[in-house]
């Protein structure tokens, strides 16, 4: 009898609810930190989190979670774990994947769902979150029953972190995460259909290796596969071994020392001139983890269009999307390359093309106005540059702001620069410096945004005041929407439709009313000053430089046209 | 073209919408789409005809088919000797009089009447899609009053003809 009351308190005592387990995974995934919000259908979830010792961050809007773990995600490498409720928690994140699916960020995101017996009824604060999050996640799981919780987990980081990274999100009914189990053993992932390659077919690697002895132009594009591989280093073997020049994409920068004599600068759109030029003239380009975006390749009949197409991917099915391909090589980026290394490959002759391109390099380097009274926004790069000695987390917004930043804050490192490629997601930058602070809290991190997007997102300067995380905001404001402007300028005669905001808070009192020091800045002078006060103690900051409101970002390839069409090439 | 494509998918809440919202956000033109359980428990299998303009297209399409976690194996059989069936129940006007004189359409097309009304009977058809066309073209002058079409589902033949230059896509290089 009494051995029978004793099994029985012990099977009780091992009881676990949904919510408890879900903590517990999260803990065997050494998650450190949830970015999140609670509501009414993750309440047991936050119950079973208030007796964790796992950090949580709380948001002020559900968007800024979703942004700041998708800040830790790219600059650690490790999933960023949201949290959110049903209905509009999970409705506000949506922007948040959608930016994560497109960068490709291993985000792994919990909603909340209304009681099974309830899903369908329009039940109060009930969304199709597997409806809506199935175009722009990796994957998706709706959790019906307790027993699948751990497996589904499991596979969730798994689906998340591997491959091709992506969004992964897993919909938990309340009344699941409410649910008895006892657990079992040790769950194994059971994902047939989900087998990424992650070696190169070694005949693929072969014909680049003798492609690469014949080149007389070879060109390497390195993207952000190359980070999320963490390649940096196999890269720079690579290109140093066969002295073969490297163009970064905007999501890629990074990835190759940005002052290596053998780095052209990002290629695109507001690329350099010598960057685009490689690309268009090249004899072979080897692309490494990067998908040909628009805004890279500018009108398609006129990339590379001389050039074999080798391209590195972990993703099948980029390769030969939008650029046709002579040698397909699906692998991860760190792998292939050190195949690469180790196939014997006679190393090109490139001494002419190398030259041709240091000359463009001279003749038309980045630019902008020299005698000028006006405290233009490419000097604030610089300046941040300096005053961080280039070793800062720089995150961004979309838009003119960035692509100053990709330009003029020139990249030694991997993984400090975070922001938003594919999506172009404004509001961004901000709540993504603080995920990024969370990962690494002893470095510099800067949020440098536009007066646009900041204003999308700032509600998240609490966080800032609540954890006095050290995050430096700089604001570059021209008081308008800068890159709609320039194309208003460019395209429409002028015609500044809602572009340009002349009454804006005042962002001093603003950070202030948050807590946080605050200064507003109108000249390269004052800047100084209070860069060099601001950089040099560990507190968050808020910098509002009012920059000229008419520069345009160049150069600059207008749409429709060739790589070879830059405009803006000179003063 | 037309293309015949099947995939082999675990049987879980969410792959239909998965697949078809994937076709609709890269603008594939679905003609048809067939679903259903295979020799294997929890495993079905799907059957598209897709309208694509170019090989880079359907190449694409089965690629991203591959990259569904739910997706087991994608293939594109259209080039492959395949068996294809459809199936149609066309409800056409007859009365009495013209009863026999449909017989005498049906039977070469080795269809068969289901049901049979005072005004009109149900012909049931199976074949490949130009042997429905023919028999519905047919059967038009008397007057349809109703139709449905399953759409094609098909699988390869269990002996292939010997051809060298088929087609292949695959993840693989």
């Amino acid at each position: 009898m009494r051995a029978k009351a004793r099994n029985e308190a012990e099977a009780v005592t091992t009881e676990m609810t949904g919510a408890d387990i879900l903590i517990d995974s999260l803990k065997k995934e050494n998650v450190e930190v949830l970015f999140g919000y609670p509501g009414g259908a993750v309440l047991s979830i936050y119950d079973a989190l208030y007796r964790s010792p796992i950090k949580h961050i709380l948001s002020k809007h559900e968007q800024g979670s979703i942004h700041a773990a998708e800040g830790y995600a790219r600059v650690s490498g490790k999933p960023g774990v949201v949290i959110a409720t049903s209905g509009p928690g999970a409705t506000n994140l949506v922007t948040g994947i959608t930016d994560a699916m497109m960068d490709s960020l291993p985000i792994v995101i919990f909603t909340g769902q209304v009681a099974s017996n309830v899903i369908g009824t329009d039940a109060f604060q009930e969304a199709d979150v597997m409806g809506i999050t199935s175009p722009i996640t990796k994957h998706n799981f709706q959790v019906r029953d307790v027993k699948d919780l751990p497996r589904i987990i499991k596979e969730a980081f798994h689906i998340a972190s591997t491959g091709r990274p992506g969004p992964v999100l897993v919909d938990i009914p309340k009344d699941v995460s409410n649910m008895k189990m006892v657990p079992g053993d040790e769950c194994k992932v059971n994902l047939p259909g989900y087998q990424p390659t992650f070696s190169p077919n070694v005949l693929q690697i072969k014909k680049l290796a003798d492609a690469i002895g014949t080149a007389k132009k070879p060109v390497i594009l390195a993207g952000a596969g190359v980070l999320h591989a963490n390649a940096g280093k196999e890269l720079r073997a690579f290109s140093e071994r066969h002295e073969i020049p490297v163009v970064n994409t905007l999501l890629g920068l990074g990835s190759y020392p940005g002052k290596h004599p053998l780095f052209l600068g990002m290629g695109g759109m507001h690329g350099t001139y010598t960057a685009n030029m490689a690309l268009y003239e090249c004899d072979l380009l080897i692309s490494i983890g990067a998908r040909f975006d628009d805004r890279l390749t500018g009108n398609l009949d006129h990339f590379a269009r001389h050039a074999t197409v080798a391209h590195i991917d972990v993703d099948p099915a980029e390769i030969g999307k939008n650029i046709p391909t002579q040698i397909p090589i699906v692998s991860d980026a760190r792998e292939a390359l050190i195949s690469l290394l180790d196939t014997e490959t006679r190393t090109p002759e490139t001494e002419e093309w190398r030259k041709q391109l240091a000359q463009k390099n001279e003749d038309y380097p980045l630019w902008y106005k020299s005698n000028t009274e006006e405290f233009l926004p490419q000097r604030v790069i610089e300046l941040v540059h300096k005053h961080t000695k280039g070793d800062a987390i720089i995150t961004t917004d979309v838009g003119q702001h960035q692509m100053w930043a990709a330009q003029y804050y020139s990249f030694a490192d991997p993984n400090k620069w975070v922001t938003s490629g594919g999506l172009g997601t404004m509001g961004f930058g901000f709540p993504a410096a603080i995920g990024a602070q969370l990962a690494f809290p002893d470095q510099t991190v800067v949020s440098i945004t536009g007066d646009g997007g900041f204003q999308m997102t700032l509600q998240e300067l609490s966080v800032l005041q609540e954890l006095n995380l050290p995050v430096k905001i700089v604001i570059v404001n021209n008081q308008s929407l800068g890159m709609v402007r320039q194309w208003q300028a460019a395209f429409y005669e002028q015609r500044y439709s809602q572009s340009l905001i002349p009454v804006q808070p005042d962002f001093v009192k603003l950070g202030e009313a948050y807590g946080i020091k605050a200064y507003q800045v109108h000249t390269e002078e004052e800047a100084e000053a209070v860069f060099s006060e601001a950089f040099a103690h560990r507190d968050p900051v808020l910098i509002d430089c009012r920059v000229s409101g008419t520069e345009n970002v160049y150069p600059m390839i207008a749409p429709g046209k060739g790589l070879h069409e830059m405009i803006g090439v000179k003063p | 073209m037309k293309r015949i494509v099947t995939a082999t998918v675990i049987n879980q809440s969410g792959v239909l919408n998965r697949i078809t919202g994937l076709m609709t956000k890269r603008q594939f033109n679905i003609e048809s789409i067939t679903v259903g359980h295979t020799e294997t428990e929890g495993i079905s299998k799907m059957t598209f005809v897709v309208n694509v303009e170019g090989d880079g297209k359907i190449e694409q399409l089965i690629k991203q088919l591959n990259k569904q976690v739910d997706v087991l194996k994608v293939s594109d059989i259209t080039d492959q000797a395949i068996v294809v069936r459809e199936l149609a129940l066309i409800k056409v006007v007859s009365n009495a009089q013209v009863r026999s004189e449909l017989s005498g359409i049906i039977e070469p097309f080795r269809a068969s009447i289901i049901d049979v009304s005072r005004e009109n009977l149900t012909v049931q058809v199976t074949g490949d899609s130009d042997k429905i066309e023919a028999i519905i073209d047919l059967l038009r002058p008397y007057g349809i009053k109703e139709m449905v079409r399953t759409g094609i589902t098909a699988f390869p033949r269990g002996s292939q003809r010997s051809v060298t230059d088929l087609k292949q896509y695959s993840i693989l290089n």
